[in-house]
């Protein structure tokens, strides 16, 4: 099988100094890649060059065809000022179909009803006219989703997804991913500070800073020395 | 109404209202945008650059619109630079670039011409500022964004709910931003010898504040800013007619006063729930 992305030795850098190094990163369909590490260490970086909105300053990024054209769902870190945001559960999951179209400026019944049901799929169909700022951040989490699967049915990024959410919200939000990925079968990279909840959920692990410090398994990750010197030495 | 019709037979308040309500729905259009991506204080500045650019025209006399819409458009830019990539924080920078051109506007006229009248209808407004030339210019204007609004609607709605994800679905986030700066930068220049410089950035802010009290959607923030601009802009001007009061004050605070009654009337229904 083909990975969907393959990274091959590649580096990030910004003016003069380096986000991250010599990269080799393979990722195939229905992979559950979790990205960890501590701040700066090129964790977001990664993700903006994955969605190719920063060029590698060395090796090369190849996408499998059906991401290039289909694209890649994107869950991007919510600001503050989108939490009161005045629209609707309907709108935000619809501008996620931006992504499909050419210079037609409106939207296409197929594209409404792929928002319908992908709001749906997430079970906030009945939520459909509410506006966003009255959700809660699970909820919230649950319309992002909803509008990165309007992009893409293949790939999905997570960026700090569960920053701000509550603990039942968090539980919530890894049980929807991860029957994303086991029953529809969606490859999802997501990056997280919550390593303990992402281990329990995740496929594989990549850690990072600057360069590769542990990509692998689960299962090998929690006997590998950079989760024992990352975690503190704590029970997994 | 009577009234209207009387305040129709003079053609220099003809002009007025058509050019103030063109300005107004502009203003209140791109400031949906500009309020809820946390730029609504990039009006203030601008149109403090505005009176700035102003005073240097009529020192030089030269024409006050050519000279402004250039050096407001690159003011623009580089406010939105500044938010951007914030070595100094973007409100202080904003705060510091208002004040200033406010200081060098000062400064010119009351070296050239002295603080006259003219000063305070810069400052505050005059109802005799619209020329034929600005009327056709604001027509011009609000006819480029309401094509903008309607054919890139969803476009300007992803990249002001989220530029990340806009950027990552494709759009081209930069241009719209510096288009939306530009727009607003002319906006400012043709509206603020009428509404005056130091009231102008009232016409974006508050058509969008009060349709955010009353809607939830993008859509209805959207039409609602623009029907209530140009409502807000008659109904002053019909005020300031009878009531001999400025206008650009008077359309001011009768946006603070449908403000008020929507935040009245927004609270009701919390109290059931």
């Amino acid at each position: 099988m083909n990975p969907i992305i393959r990274c091959e030795h590649v580096d990030f850098g910004y003016e003069n100094c380096d986000a991250v190094i010599d990269l080799n990163l393979d990722v195939y369909s229905g992979d559950y890649l979790c990205v960890v590490g501590e701040n700066g260490s090129g964790k977001s970086t990664l993700v903006k060059g994955l969605l190719g909105l920063l060029k590698p300053t060395a090796g090369t990024i190849t996408l499998a065809e059906e991401l290039r054209r289909g694209g890649i769902g994107y869950l991007p870190q919510q600001t503050a000022a989108q939490r009161d945001f005045p629209a609707t559960v309907y709108e935000v999951v619809l501008s996620g179909a931006l992504a499909r179209r050419g210079h037609w400026p409106f939207f296409t019944a197929a594209e409404k009803k792929l928002a319908i049901n992908n709001m749906e799929r997430l079970g906030i169909l009945e939520r459909k006219n509410d506006s966003y700022k009255d959700l809660s951040g699970g909820q919230q989490q649950r319309v992002l989703i909803a509008r990165a699967l309007c992009a893409t049915q293949h790939l999905l990024i997570l960026d700090e997804p569960i920053t701000g959410l509550d603990p039942a919200a968090i539980e919530d939000f890894y049980h929807l991913v991860r029957r994303l990925n086991r029953v529809d079968g969606i490859t999802i990279i997501m990056v997280s500070h919550d390593v303990r909840g992402v281990l329990s959920q995740a496929k594989r692990v990549l850690h990072m800073q600057q360069r590769v410090l542990f990509l692998g398994s689960v299962e090998d990750y929690r006997k590998s020395e950079a989760a024992a010197a990352f975690l503190g030495g704590g029970d997994l | 109404m009577s009234m209207l019709l009387e305040m129709l037979s003079y053609p220099f308040l003809v002009r007025a209202l058509l050019g103030g309500m063109m300005v107004s729905l502009c203003a209140a259009l791109l400031g949906v945008s500009l309020v809820l991506k946390r730029y609504s204080m990039i009006g203030d500045g601008l149109s403090h650059v505005s009176f700035g650019a102003l005073s240097l025209a009529v020192a030089l006399g030269w024409s006050p619109l050519w000279v402004s819409i250039p050096i407001v458009t690159l003011a623009a830019f580089l406010l939105l630079r500044l938010t951007d990539n914030s070595k100094v924080k973007s409100d202080a920078a904003i705060a510091m670039i208002s004040a200033g051109a406010l200081a060098f506007g000062v400064v010119i006229t009351s070296l050239t011409t002295g603080m006259t009248t003219d000063v305070s209808s810069y400052m505050f407004g005059s109802i005799l500022a619209m020329s034929r030339i600005d009327v056709i210019l604001s027509v011009f204007l609000s006819v480029v964004v309401l094509c903008l609004f309607i054919f890139s609607y969803h476009k300007i709605f992803a990249v002001t709910f989220d530029e990340s994800f806009a950027r990552a679905s494709g759009v081209r986030v930069e241009s719209y931003k510096v288009l939306i700066a530009i727009l607003t930068a002319i906006t400012i220049v043709l509206g603020m010898r009428m509404m005056g410089a130091m009231l102008i950035s009232s016409l974006i802010i508050f058509p969008a504040l009060t349709s955010m009290r009353l809607f939830g959607s993008f859509r209805g923030v959207v039409i609602c800013s623009g029907v209530l601009a140009v409502f807000c802009l008659v109904i002053g001007m019909v005020v300031s007619y009878a009531a001999s009061t400025p206008a650009g004050a008077s359309v001011v605070l009768v946006d603070m006063a449908v403000y008020a009654l929507a935040v009245i009337l927004s609270k009701k229904p919390a109290k059931h729930s």
